[in-house]
């Protein structure tokens, strides 16, 4: 049973949900990463998803894009993403995902980086661009050295397509709430719950909601439907207001924290 | 060797597949029902038939270039004229083709990315004629390199989205596209302008553009009698390429040169060619050679040319490079330019640069003293008119 399974067990006991924020590794450095993913823990995150930088993010909207950028002008890459994951390991349990694009990890290896990756203490892998057909040597390779591999369902895939990505998905399936890109938004669509449901319906495996999850609302509202909500966006915006002001590495730890304490319903008003 | 068996769906050899966001596979499952049943259907073909000859001017004429034959010293070198389609280059057969299959498939609205604007042109020109929204992603080095096109483009009632992220040409304008796909997905159509993407569409834009080769197997065995010994095309995404080559895959005799963009030099970062100065990888939904780095980052490419300016190469081309069917090299800038001004004044034709990319192989290509030649003038240049006076009036 690896960490992410562990957690989502432990939580469904508790009768809780879980929060997964997300950050783009390296954003604005990798030291300052590993200050936000502590603090992300520390405000009551469950699972963390660890944005591993790809030149072309194209399902990603703006803000993404923009952290991916500054991400990349310094020096960031797997194999120093997978030392943050090890430093990381030795001071906390709480579990890890990494998300990215397929080239990356293609170009890494896919059997260097199931055996690094499982090393370093990481918990699983998700590859926007990756779909269930053409998953054979990723799954094969992440998942047959013990980490999980999530997988996206969308609002518009079929039910034969739901069926064989929660055959294919471990740890949790990763519901996409709408059609788009990441991005933070004002409402959420009307369908999700609709779409949670078939979901539910299709698997086992625990499923969380993320795109355009914004504030405390939007995150009750997926907790009722779903098991976990992720939230991105918000999260990154809040890091890069941190980086044009000037912050300390910790200042923009503690701001992300202070945010996901308001997501999680815990934060009286917004913060700054 | 011949042509290839695709043995699993959407796969050429190792290559090809569906790497795409999951929000896709469901337009990407439509498109490919939609695809197969107008393939099918008689009348669908009737009208892009039609629509080709009358509107297009298709079929477009095999030239015997006789002085550039003389220059070149040996053989007998052909251009089919893809520059005289309607719009300047080839890029419309593929347009016509998915425009009529959107209409079909009940959807009126268009986006498309370009790179020299070509494809932006032949789209918008397509969607003025049968009454479609349209709207053109293009990055915005490519929009100052190509400042007619975009006209162009605006005159034909396009809007034209200028995309600034990345290093602002072709790949960011398909990233942008992509980006709106996803988001528009239930009612836009995705007009994708090269044999690249993920399933259907290297296949698809393959057959609109197989039209060429067909047309030029028909037209060669009128003027000589036998099948051509060499074709040679240029290689961007690889569209006006698969489309002359296709016809002629199982004729084992002829020789087929796909010639990349070796930009300023073979330093990566510097050309476009993608077999020598590349690997295999995933970019924009397809599996095939890439530029990148170490890390699997795209890295950002140069060419003179833009339509030939772009990191990956379609799948159908990595696997006929690896069982050695068709041949790739690459030619540089500088010969390229040559290239432009040589078929200029010898045969009263501008090219564009893509396609002098083509002619400038010519100079140091094998060819016999009776050898028959085919080279695809993908489109005309009066759109690199002004890049090539800067470049020749800077130095740069």
């Amino acid at each position: 049973m690896s960490r992410i399974d562990a957690k989502f067990a432990e939580l469904r006991a508790a009768g809780r949900k879980a929060f997964i924020p997300y950050l783009t590794v390296g954003d604005p450095d990798i030291p300052t990463s590993g200050d936000i993913v502590l603090a992300m823990e520390a405000a009551g995150a469950d699972i963390i998803e660890m944005g591993v930088p790809f030149s072309d993010p194209i399902a990603d909207g703006p803000v993404i894009q923009r952290a991916t950028d500054r991400a990349l002008k310094g020096d960031v890459s797997l194999p120093r993403i997978l030392e943050l994951v090890r430093w990381v390991r030795d001071r906390s349990d709480i579990p890890l995902l990494a998300m990215s694009y397929y080239n990356p990890l293609l170009s890494f290896g896919l059997e260097r980086l199931g055996r690094s990756a499982a090393d370093a203490g990481l918990d699983g892998l998700l590859a926007t661009d990756l779909t269930v057909e053409e998953s054979g040597p990723f799954v094969e390779a992440i998942g047959g050295a013990g980490l999980n591999t999530v997988f996206l369902a969308a609002p518009t895939s079929s039910p034969e397509r739901i069926a064989s990505i929660a055959e294919t998905s471990t740890g949790f399936l990763y519901a996409v709430s709408r059609t788009g890109v990441t991005g933070e938004t004002d409402a959420l669509s009307d369908e999700l719950a609709g779409f949670v449901r078939r979901l539910r319906r299709s698997t086992g495996v625990p499923v969380a909601v993320g795109f355009g999850i914004s504030n405390p609302e939007h995150v009750r509202a997926v907790w009722s439907e779903a098991d976990g909500a992720v939230v991105g966006s918000a999260i990154v915006h809040a890091i890069e207001k941190a980086i044009d002001e000037g912050s300390t590495g910790s200042e923009t730890a503690q701001r992300v924290g202070a945010l996901i304490r308001w997501l999680r319903g815990e934060g009286e008003a917004q913060p700054a | 060797m011949t042509g290839l068996t695709m043995v699993r769906k959407g796969h050429y050899g190792a290559y090809g597949g569906q790497f795409v966001p999951e929000t896709l596979m469901y337009p990407l499952e439509e498109l490919e029902a939609a695809y197969n049943d107008a393939k099918a259907d008689a009348g669908f073909q009737a009208e892009l038939g039609r629509l080709s000859e009358r509107y297009s001017g298709r079929p477009t004429p095999l030239y015997h270039a006789e002085r550039l034959t003389e220059a070149v010293g040996r053989g007998r070198i052909y251009l089919k004229r893809e520059d005289l389609n309607h719009t300047g280059a080839h890029k419309i057969n593929n347009c016509l083709g998915q425009a009529l299959l959107a209409r079909r498939m009940g959807k009126n609205r268009i986006i498309a990315e370009t790179g020299a604007g070509q494809h932006g042109v032949a789209t918008a020109t397509v969607c003025a004629r049968l009454g479609m929204e349209c709207d053109i992603y293009m990055g915005e080095e490519d929009m100052r390199r190509q400042e007619l096109n975009v006209f162009r483009m605006k005159l034909l009632g396009t809007r034209v989205l200028p995309v600034a992220s990345g290093s602002r040409t072709l790949k960011d304008a398909i990233n942008e596209s992509m980006r709106d796909w996803v988001t528009h997905v239930r009612t836009t159509y995705y007009m994708l302008g090269s044999v690249l993407g993920p399933h259907p569409y290297p296949e698809m834009v393959r057959d609109f553009q197989s039209v060429i080769g067909r047309e030029a197997r028909a037209q060669i065995m009128e003027l000589e009698g036998r099948l051509p010994d060499l074709l040679v095309a240029c290689v961007g995404g690889g569209s006006n390429s698969i489309g002359l080559f296709h016809p002629f895959l199982d004729d084992a005799r002829v020789c087929m040169v796909g010639v990349e963009a070796g930009g300023r030099g073979p330093s990566l970062g510097d050309h476009a060619a993608r077999f020598s100065g590349g690997r295999p990888g995933v970019l924009h939904g397809t599996y095939s050679y890439i530029l990148q780095d170490a890390a699997g980052q795209i890295v950002p490419t140069h060419s003179v040319s833009a339509g030939l300016d772009y990191p990956a190469i379609g799948p159908e081309h990595a696997a006929l490079y690896e069982t050695g069917r068709i041949v790739y090299t690459s030619v540089d800038d500088a010969a390229a330019l040559e290239a432009f001004h040589r078929l200029s004044r010898l045969e009263g034709i501008i090219p564009a640069l893509e396609s002098a990319h083509a002619v400038a192989y010519l100079s140091r290509a094998d060819i016999g003293p009776d050898d028959v030649v085919v080279v695809n003038l993908s489109g005309r240049g009066d759109k690199d008119v002004t890049e090539v006076a800067r470049i020749e009036e800077d130095g740069s």
